[in-house]
Formats: C-alpha cells, sequence, structure tokens
C-alpha cells in the first residue's frame, strides 16, 4: 500500500483514516466487538470452569475459582480416557486423510487430464456424491462394513469397531468434494512440463508423481486442511461405525458421551476439562495456521 | 490409446472407483430398496412391503414435527447467518473502499470470528448445553438471575429450545461467510466504490448498489451450503438436546428421527423410507435454489 503509506495532503491523511476506522466510525468497532465477544467468552468461560472444583461449577457461573485445579484435567486426560480418544482421533485422521488425498488426486488427475471412454460417467458419477445427504445411506452402510468383516484375512481388520475400516469409509465419502476440487485443479495447470518430461521417457506414474503433483501444491494443501477438518470434527459416522467398542471411540464421541450418558454423579469439572483439551489443539493449530486454514475452507466455495 | 496409457488409467482409477462403489454407491443404491421392505432388527431378513413405509410415514406425526424443524432452520438459519456475515463483512473492508487491508483489526476480527468454524458440531454441542444450563451455574442465566428475572429454559423449554439451536448453528456458521464475503469484496475493485461515494452515495447506498449486487454469486452459493446444512442437522441435536431431540419432540430434526429409527429401534426399513424422502428434500432445494437465484452474472 505505498500510495497510502505518503499522504499527500492532511485532508487526505484525514480521509485515510476515515476509511481505516470503517463506514460508520466508531460504532463498526462497537458492532465487531460484540460479535468478538460472542465467540470469546464461551470458550474463555469453558477453560475457566476446567479448574474449577464441583462445588463452584455448580455455583455461580461468573465466579472466579479459589484455587487452580489442575487434576480436573489430569482425570480427563486418564479416567475419562480422553487422552485414548485423542490419539485414535489421530490416527483415524492421519490414515483417512492421507489415503484420501493419495486416492482422490490420482483420480482427479487421471479424470483431468486423460480422455478415455467413460471419463465424463465416471467424473459424475464421483460429484454426485457431493448432493447426497449422508443419513440415506448410513442403515446399508453399517451392513457393508459388517459384511466386510467376514471377509478371508483383511476382515477382521476393517469390519464394524475397526479403524482401519473407519479409515476406508472417510475416504470413501471424502472423495467426492476432493475429486471436484483436485480435477478442477488439475485442468488449470499447464501441460509444457509435462510434455519436456514425457519427451526425456518419463513414465504416466513418475510424471505425475514428480512434476503435477508438487505444481498442484497450492490446490492440494486447500484439499488437505478441509479433509483434516472434515474427519477430525465426524460424529455421524464413527457414532454408526465404532458404536460397541469403547476403546476405538474418537474424540467426538468422547467428549459427547461425557454430556449425554452423564448423570447426577457425573464428573462436571472432568467435563470442563475434557472440553477445553479438545478446544485447545484446535485453537492452537488454528492460531499458527488461520490463514492457510481460512483460504482452504473457502476455497471450496469459491471454485 | 497406448497400451500403457491404458493400464496407467485404470491403475489410477481401480482404487479411488472400487471404495467409492463399495462404500458410497452400493449403499445409497440399497437404501432406496431397503426403503420399500419391513426389514427390522439386525438378524433378520427384510421382505418386500411396497410404498406402505411411505404411507405409515405420510402418518406419521413426529416425523413431520421433525421436517417442519428443518424446514424452519432451512429459511432461518441461511437467512440470519448470511445477513449477519454480509453486515460485518461489509463493515470490515470499510463496504469495499478500504481494499484489501480493511478497517484497523480487520484481520484480528476475522481470525477470531472464524474460529468456532474449526471446533466439531459435537465439542460446541456440549459447550452450549453447559452455557444454556438452566439455574445460576449457566452462562446465560446466571446474570439473568442476578438482575432479577426468571431463569431462561434455554433448552428444557419447549418453546424456546429450537430457537437456542438455531442460535448455536449461527453462532458457528457466520465466521465462515464472514471471511468468504470479505474475500469477494475485497476482489470488487475501489474504484466502483470511489467513483460511487465521489457521486454522493452514501453507506446504506454503496451496500445495497454496489457490494451486493456484485457479491450476489458468492451469495447464492453460501445460501445453498446453509440451505444444505440445515437439512443435515444432527451432532448439535443429538448431543446437546434432553432425549435426543427433545423435551417432547420439540427440537427433532430428520437425521435424528433416521438415526433413532435404524440404530435404536431397528427399523431399518422405516428409517430408509425416511431417508428417501430427506434425500428429495435436499435435491428438491438444490434445484429450486438454484433456479431462483439464477440472474445475470455481473463481470468485472
Amino acid at each position: 500500500m505505498a500510495e497510502a503509506a505518503i499522504p499527500r495532503s492532511r485532508a487526505l491523511a484525514r480521509e485515510e483514516r476515515r476509511r481505516r476506522l470503517g463506514p460508520f466510525g466508531v460504532l463498526t468497532h462497537l458492532a465487531l466487538l460484540v460479535w468478538t465477544v460472542l465467540v470469546v467468552v464461551p470458550i474463555a468461560w469453558t477453560f475457566l470452569a476446567s479448574v474449577k472444583s464441583e462445588d463452584e461449577i455448580f455455583g455461580d457461573a461468573w465466579s472466579l475459582p479459589a484455587a487452580l485445579r489442575l487434576d480436573n484435567w489430569a482425570r480427563a486426560w486418564d479416567q475419562a480416557h480422553i487422552g485414548q480418544y485423542m490419539i485414535n482421533s489421530v490416527v483415524v485422521v492421519a490414515f483417512g486423510v492421507f489415503g484420501t488425498m493419495l486416492f482422490g488426486s490420482m483420480a482427479a488427475y487421471v479424470l483431468a487430464r486423460y480422455r478415455f471412454v467413460g471419463n465424463r460417467a465416471i467424473y459424475l458419477l464421483f460429484v454426485s456424491g457431493l448432493a447426497f445427504p449422508v443419513y440415506l445411506a448410513l442403515t446399508p452402510l453399517f451392513f457393508v462394513v459388517q459384511n466386510m468383516g467376514t471377509l478371508p484375512v483383511v476382515g477382521p481388520f476393517i469390519g464394524l469397531n475397526t479403524h482401519a475400516g473407519l479409515v476406508l469409509v472417510y475416504i470413501a465419502y471424502s472423495l467426492p468434494f476432493t475429486v471436484f476440487f483436485l480435477a478442477a485443479f488439475f485442468r488449470t495447470l499447464p501441460g509444457a512440463v509435462a510434455e519436456a518430461a514425457f519427451v526425456d521417457g518419463a513414465s504416466h506414474t513418475r510424471v505425475f508423481f514428480q512434476i503435477m503433483l508438487p505444481m498442484a501444491r497450492p490446490g492440494i494443501v486447500s484439499v488437505t486442511i478441509f479433509n483434516v477438518l472434515g474427519q477430525w470434527n465426524q460424529y455421524q459416522l464413527p457414532l454408526v461405525l465404532l458404536n460397541s467398542d469403547r476403546s476405538k471411540w474418537v474424540l467426538t464421541q468422547g467428549i459427547a458421551d461425557i454430556s449425554t450418558a452423564a448423570g447426577y454423579d457425573a464428573d462436571w469439572s472432568a467435563l470442563f476439562a475434557a472440553l477445553s483439551m479438545a478446544i485447545l489443539p484446535m485453537l492452537v493449530v488454528y492460531t499458527i495456521f488461520q490463514s492457510q486454514i481460512q483460504k482452504g475452507l473457502t476455497a471450496g466455495a469459491l471454485k | 490409446m497406448s497400451h500403457g496409457r491404458l493400464r496407467f488409467v485404470t491403475g489410477f482409477l481401480a482404487v479411488p472407483v472400487a471404495l467409492y462403489l463399495i462404500y458410497v454407491i452400493a449403499p445409497y443404491a440399497q437404501a432406496f430398496y431397503i426403503a420399500l421392505t419391513d426389514w427390522r432388527g439386525v438378524t433378520a431378513s427384510p421382505g418386500f412391503v411396497g410404498l406402505e413405509n411411505f404411507r405409515r410415514l405420510f402418518a406419521d406425526d413426529v416425523f413431520w414435527t421433525a421436517v417442519g424443524h428443518n424446514l424452519l432452520l432451512l429459511i432461518l438459519m441461511p437467512l440470519l447467518t448470511v445477513g449477519i456475515a454480509l453486515f460485518f463483512a461489509f463493515l470490515l473492508n470499510a463496504g469495499g473502499r478500504g481494499g484489501a487491508a480493511g478497517v484497523w483489526g480487520s484481520k484480528f476480527y476475522r481470525v477470531v470470528f472464524f474460529f468456532p468454524q474449526v471446533l466439531a458440531v459435537a465439542v460446541v454441542a456440549v459447550l452450549f448445553q453447559q452455557v444454556f444450563r438452566p439455574d445460576r451455574s449457566g452462562m446465560l442465566n446466571a446474570p439473568l438471575i442476578a438482575l432479577g428475572f426468571e431463569p431462561v429454559g434455554f433448552l428444557s423449554d419447549t418453546g424456546v429450545a429450537l430457537w437456542s439451536i438455531l442460535g448455536v448453528l449461527v453462532w458457528q456458521a457466520v465466521g465462515f461467510y464472514v471471511v468468504l464475503f470479505s474475500a469477494g469484496i475485497a476482489s470488487i475493485p475501489r474504484d466502483l466504490f470511489e467513483a460511487a461515494a465521489i457521486d454522493g452515495a452514501g453507506g446504506a447506498q454503496l451496500f445495497f448498489r454496489i457490494t451486493l449486487p456484485l457479491l450476489w454469486d458468492t451469495i447464492q452459493v453460501g445460501w445453498v451450503y446453509l440451505g444444505i446444512a440445515a437439512l443435515d442437522v444432527f451432532a448439535i441435536v443429538w448431543v446437546m438436546t434432553a432425549e435426543h431431540g427433545g423435551p417432547d419432540h420439540s427440537t427433532t430434526v430428520m437425521a435424528a428421527e433416521i438415526y433413532r429409527t435404524a440404530f435404536q429401534y431397528f427399523k431399518f426399513g422405516y428409517a430408509s423410507a425416511m431417508g428417501v424422502v430427506l434425500f428429495f428434500f435436499t435435491i428438491g432445494f438444490a434445484a429450486l435454489a438454484l433456479r431462483l437465484s439464477r440472474r445475470e452474472r455481473i463481470e468485472f
């Protein structure tokens, strides 16, 4: 903004300052602060409650804790198994997103840059998945995964209540958006570099992994962020597919269960600690990567 | 096509297409058939009953209550979210005249506003369950009680609970659309705003005559996304409310009824029929939205 840096006159400087303050001056910032408070306060309040004692939690909501009870966090991690659920989530999302990106980019690349019979049909098949509500498929999906569990050799690894089974389902349900987005991206890449590599005798596979995939990096980053958040936040699919084995649960299931299944003897301070534990990593990761995350998530809507 | 090329294409497509056919296409296809059966229980085999499930569904009050709630959310959630987000995006970008820089602190506001979007819906649901507690231990009720008001049963009052759901949905969604619309406004050439301002246009006129028309495509996309999200509401209702959609069905939605019918009552045929209805609502909405909002695209 070099032109704004050296104001040519006082009037211009005043105009620039007015512009930066917003269309309605101070009122602009008042309105923006109201929403800031609405977003920050519930989250900050949760963190505060996570170091309160049980009595303080049931007392006045806005009171400050007399002492910092960090043991709440320890109890949530161990006894409420939040540590276990978090590790499960990390494992499932790591493999899920890796698989999604590998297979999604392979399919998108071929569909975007090779002409063959059935190309259009396969592309539409993938993209049509964007319109289906997942609830329609829930029942049959449960039985599909159950039947996969009865296959010889691999069955025990990919049936119900297995992480690999959930990973495969995540990959399949992430493909429509991944293929749709990346195919559009691959179409925009110039073909000259790939042509030159083919002339030099590189194979199709090699051209994909060593030339086209690195060139598509901005698109890959966006979709990866999109899929990481989507799979990390998934609740419905694990609820159906990991239902009966608590040791396999992912974080969202664990958090939801503490509050829904909890009766009067529930450990409320551990609940707040567990909640804070689920929010904190997202807060840290988001603060570091916020501009990429904002771009990655909104890129899909702008395409 | 050369031999190597064909082998390459087949090799690259085999795994993704197989996964997609097994886990996505096959279940969807089966769901339409299961909807025509009386399949119950995990072991029983399904018998064909034709449209019987749909006949029963039309007389099912709870399901239509759920449909009503979805339709209410379908209208209000996009309206409120887009409205609030447009307002803030307009403020942040100084009505477009600020160029890419925007008003003071606009980056900070955008970062804060967007944050709820990265939280899991299940986590947000538990968080607000605590915020909405009915006594003075609730974040919202504590000041109300301190000021001498009756506490509000945000989740326990059947007349209020659905509005609480709507509030949480909007709370989580606004930030995403603020960022989306901000990007849209920042890409509108500054000259347009400056020319209009020189001609004497005020803040409101700038918004309605320039920002809104030039942002129309983006708003339209946002509207469709939000509408589909409103039809797919599940986790917030299932986790946050009493009796998973209560009290007394006052917050239940189609997805919650489908899940309950299939995995708590084990009426697979009937649940699939509900799924088919939801499917047609989704397709119908998408088609309608695209038709209604089609208008001439403004190139700039």
